[in-house]
This record gives structure tokens, C-alpha cells and sequence, in this order.
């Protein structure tokens, strides 16, 4: 109990601890959505990309960084969805180019200019210290603004992301809900981007869904657990990383991992089954709506 | 069985080109859908029986001619079974309750739509799996899941890809008879089907696609080795037996065993 109770005098391993739950939390609601989407790469992306804009943002304002690099981050969502469907580039590889592209200006102007806000290596691996009230409350409104999203368009969401083709025949606007998923995925990985950091956000992006999906073969009930084991992520890995003296962001994924083998053992078969092709369902048919005179 | 469609029209193709990348799929293609139809669209691979299913489901624009539908239509749409993914998490119940109508803005089922999700399940014969993940299915039982999903939109025209492909004998009649039970409620339907003797000779009505439209009429019309022939573009027999054509590959030269192929 005295380990647990200690941490807690310190009013940062507080405000850590709160976002850090938060953050495992929304990661691992929007992550079943795009671990079953076969996405797992475009969070990946994502969040190199948006640290360019991140570090863009220190020359010009850099109170304003967060805005900026949410823009930034949305901006090559929309860029990597318009190529792809434009284009006979796949998604992996307008992923490949944009982002890393992103990530890329985003070193080269740390290294010219420095910073006013969080130091690179904070933004690379998370850090609890020093998070601002200001930051605490984006991540509050992301994640209302995410569950009501979830909430809200649950039917749609899930018909989209199991059957595209056969939800645009059935009046669900599939290319509105995309858009509106690479938006809310670029928030929720700028409002996480601070705790876990630009490297490990991807992987609590899939982390926590992969081992939900380990667990039941129900939708609604794989949307549940990710959550929950991703809120449990947030806080053992704070603890371990105040104990460990280690950056939280690499501990909430070490631990993500250690549950993983957990309940991959536990499961042994049935979850390794369930776990397989996870993404094998974007096969298209052709039938999505297309296509002008 | 009718099936030739007299009833009022409900979609309307007329003189409809669709290409993909400039390739040019389907040629001058006229086609009506009207409320009393049963019609089976038949042609090989590749010859565009898929696109003209996407232009009456308006997932494609034609680049050429008019696509008219009924305003307000109802149309619901059966994949083929080989595009979905076993492995998606998701159970029969979660399945069927997808297409529920839209405007609840809660994520879980009312019990009306509970109710109505059983009823269907019930009437298909698979009431008793609505906890089953989807990959626990037969084939017979996946395509009913389907269909159930569709029905639950209380379609005026249903819509199916090669609903027999990969299915045994057996699910392949129990799958005709429920079409044509669905027919007998006022349903059209028009699916693809390249299973000429299986399906497509216990239709009503058939369309001879090879990207453009080659026959239409009743299978004695249209099932002939004229037809036939300018549809696959290979020579076959036709035979009839109980008063049902059938069609037989007409070999080039018979197989001796040991011969070099």
C-alpha cells in the first residue's frame, strides 16, 4: 500500500498519473478501430508526422504548438487518404513518404533552431514532468470528443470498418466516417503525444486492441477491454516508470507488452487465432462508391 | 414462379457504358428491374456481371447513358462470401444488427430492434445462433446471416453476389428455395450466379452478360449453344432432363489416360 500511496504526495505523479490512465484509455478505445482496420501503420505514421509539425510550430508560435501540429498531423491524413485513393501509390507507401517526410523536417528544425516547449528527447519518449494544466484539459476534451464520436456513430463505425462496401449500399457515408476517424485519431495522438511520446504511441495504438481481440471474438465487448487494458497500461506503467526512474511512455508500453505475453499464454491457441489477419478484411470488393463521369 | 418483371419498374439501365481506368467494362447495356423480378445474371469471369450489379447499387457511375431508380428505394445488397472477413470480431447477433436504420444515437440495440433482429434470425432458421462468432458458421448459415442482414432493411429489391459460390449441394437448394419464399413476399431480386446448371437453370429469368448484354428471357430461350456460346465464348451442349435444361462442356477430343497432355 506505502508503494502505492507514496507517488501520490507529489502532485506531478498526480497529474502523470491521471493522464497517463487517460491517455492508455483513449489510445486503446480508437485503436481497436484501427488495429482492425489494418491501420496499424498510419498511427505509426501519424505520429512521426505530427511531431514535424510540433517542432515547425517553435519557429513562428510556439504556445501555439499544439494547434499546429494537430493541424499538421491532420493535414497528412488527408493528404496520405487523397493519394491513396488518387493515386496508384498504396497506402503503406504514401505512409512511408509523408510522414516520415514530416518526421524527418521535424528532427532537422530541432537541431537548427531548438525549442521553447518540451525538449526532443520528451517528445520521442514521453515524460509526466512539467505537464501543463492546459494539456490535461485538451486530453479531457479529446477523449469526450472521441467517446461521443465512438458513442454517436457506433453503428456506422462498425459497418464501415467490417464491410465497407456493403455499408455504402446501406446508406452509412464511408468516406465522411474515414475522414472523421483520421481527425479524431490525430487528436488523440497529439493529446497523448506528450506522455507517451511520438516513438510509443503506435504501439499502445495496437498493443491494447490486439490483446482485447485475444480475449473475445464480440465487438462491443473487444471495444470494452481495450479500453480498460489500456487505462491499466496508463497506470502501471506510471508507477513503474516513477519507481524505475525510466521514462513513462517507455514503461506504459512495457508493460502493454508484458500483458500481451500474459495473455497470449493464458489464451494459447484460440487467442493466437483470433488475433490472426486482423487486418485481412480491407480486401475490397470494388463496390465502395466511386466514381464521376 | 415469375420472375420476367411486369410490375412497376423500380431501376432502369438504358444504353449504360462503365469503364474502369478508361477500360471500358460494359457496352450499351439496357436493364429494368421491375417489383415482381427474379432474374439470375449469368456470363464468365470478367464480364462485367459485378459492375452491372455496382450500377444498380449506384456504387458506379455509368460514363455513359442514364441510371433511373425509384424514389425512396429500398435496395440491400448480399456479398460474396469469399470478400468477408471471418476473423472480425463479431457475433451473428452484432452481424445482423449492423444495418439496423440509422438516427439512434445510443450504441446498443433497443428491444424492438432486439425483437426484430430475432425475428429475422428465426424466419432464415438460425434463431438459436445469434451468440455464435461469425466464423463458427456453415456456409449455409454465413449466407443466411446475410440475408438476414439485408431483410432487416425490409428491402423492396435485394441484390446478391454469386450467392451459391463455395457452397455445397445441399445449401445451394435450401439457398434457391429461400430466394424464391422472398420472391413470393414481393421481394425482386437479381443476383450473379456463373453456376448454369445449379442456379442459374432453376431461374425464372436470365441475363447473358459478356460486356454487353448477349440474351435475356426464360432459360429455355436463353440456354441455348448459340446464346451460350456467344456469352462464354466456347462451344456447349445443351440437354434437358425432367423438363430442366442442363449444360455439358463439349470436350475437344476425349482423354486417354496415359496420353501426354
Amino acid at each position: 500500500m506505502e508503494t502505492l500511496l507514496e507517488p501520490l504526495s507529489y502532485a506531478f505523479f498526480q497529474k502523470g498519473l491521471l493522464v497517463a490512465s487517460l491517455s492508455g484509455a483513449l489510445l486503446g478505445l480508437i485503436g481497436v478501430y484501427i488495429v482492425l482496420r489494418g491501420m496499424s501503420y498510419i498511427g505509426h505514421g501519424l505520429s512521426h508526422s505530427i511531431f514535424g509539425g510540433f517542432a515547425a510550430m517553435q519557429l513562428f508560435a510556439a504556445q501555439f504548438y499544439a494547434i499546429g501540429a494537430g493541424l499538421w498531423g491532420i493535414a497528412s491524413a488527408l493528404a496520405i487518404t487523397t493519394v491513396t485513393k488518387r493515386s496508384r501509390v498504396g497506402a503503406d507507401a504514401a505512409i512511408g513518404v509523408i510522414t516520415i517526410a514530416s518526421f524527418a523536417l521535424g528532427v532537422a528544425l530541432f537541431a537548427k533552431f531548438g525549442t521553447s516547449g518540451p525538449s526532443f528527447e520528451n517528445a520521442l519518449f514521453g515524460s509526466i514532468l512539467g505537464i501543463s494544466t492546459g494539456q490535461i484539459v485538451g486530453l479531457v476534451a479529446v477523449s469526450i470528443l472521441t467517446v461521443a464520436f465512438v458513442t454517436l456513430r457506433y453503428r456506422a463505425l462498425l459497418f464501415s470498418t467490417f464491410d465497407p462496401d456493403v455499408a455504402a449500399v446501406s446508406g452509412v457515408n464511408v468516406g465522411r466516417i474515414e475522414a472523421a476517424l483520421m481527425v479524431v485519431l490525430s487528436l488523440a495522438i497529439l493529446a497523448t503525444l506528450t506522455v507517451i511520446g511520438v516513438t510509443l504511441v503506435a504501439a499502445m495504438l495496437v498493443i491494447p486492441a490486439v490483446i482485447a481481440r485475444m480475449l473475445t471474438d464480440s465487438f462491443g465487448r473487444m471495444l470494452a477491454y481495450s479500453t480498460l487494458i489500456g487505462t491499466l497500461c496508463g497506470l502501471v506503467g506510471m508507477y513503474a516508470s516513477y519507481y524505475a526512474d525510466v521514462p513513462s511512455g517507455t514503461m506504459i508500453v512495457l508493460v502493454g507488452a508484458a500483458l500481451f505475453i500474459v495473455v497470449l499464454a493464458s489464451t494459447g491457441g484460440r487467442g493466437l487465432r483470433r488475433s490472426a489477419g486482423l487486418d485481412s478484411h480491407v480486401e475490397n470488393t470494388g463496390l465502395a462508391p466511386v466514381i464521376t463521369r | 414462379m415469375t420472375g420476367t418483371g411486369v410490375g412497376p419498374e423500380l431501376i432502369r439501365l438504358d444504353g449504360v457504358n462503365a469503364s474502369y481506368d478508361h477500360h471500358l467494362v460494359l457496352e450499351d447495356v439496357s436493364f429494368h428491374v421491375h417489383e415482381d423480378q427474379f432474374t439470375g445474371i449469368v456470363g464468365p469471369s470478367g464480364a462485367g456481371k459485378t459492375t452491372l450489379l455496382r450500377l444498380l447499387l449506384q456504387t458506379l457511375a455509368p460514363v455513359a447513358g442514364t441510371v433511373w431508380r425509384a424514389p425512396d428505394l429500398r435496395v440491400a445488397y448480399v456479398p460474396q462470401l469469399e470478400t468477408v472477413s471471418w476473423n472480425f470480431p463479431i457475433t451473428v447477433f452484432e452481424c445482423v444488427l449492423m444495418s439496423r436504420k440509422s438516427g439512434r444515437l445510443r450504441p446498443w440495440a433497443s428491444a424492438s430492434e432486439k425483437a426484430s433482429v430475432s425475428a429475422v434470425l428465426d424466419r432464415l432458421g438460425i434463431g438459436n445462433l445469434g451468440e455464435r462468432h461469425i466464423r463458427e458458421l456453415s456456409g449455409g448459415q454465413q449466407q443466411r446471416m446475410f440475408l438476414a442482414r439485408a431483410l432487416l432493411r425490409q428491402p423492396q429489391v435485394l441484390l446478391l453476389d454469386e450467392p451459391t459460390s463455395g457452397v455445397d449441394i445441399s445449401t445451394r437448394h435450401d439457398i434457391l428455395h429461400l430466394l424464391a419464399d422472398l420472391h413470393e413476399d414481393g421481394v425482386a431480386i437479381v443476383l450473379t450466379t456463373h453456376d448454369l446448371n445449379g442456379m442459374a437453370t432453376h431461374l425464372p429469368h436470365l441475363v447473358c452478360v459478356n460486356h454487353r448484354i448477349v440474351g435475356e428471357g426464360t432459360p429455355s430461350e436463353v440456354m441455348t449453344p448459340e446464346v451460350l456460346e456467344r456469352t462464354f465464348g466456347a462451344r456447349m451442349d445443351v440437354l434437358e432432363h425432367l423438363g430442366v435444361r442442363l449444360v455439358v462442356d463439349e470436350a475437344p477430343t476425349p482423354f486417354t489416360p496415359g496420353e501426354k497432355i
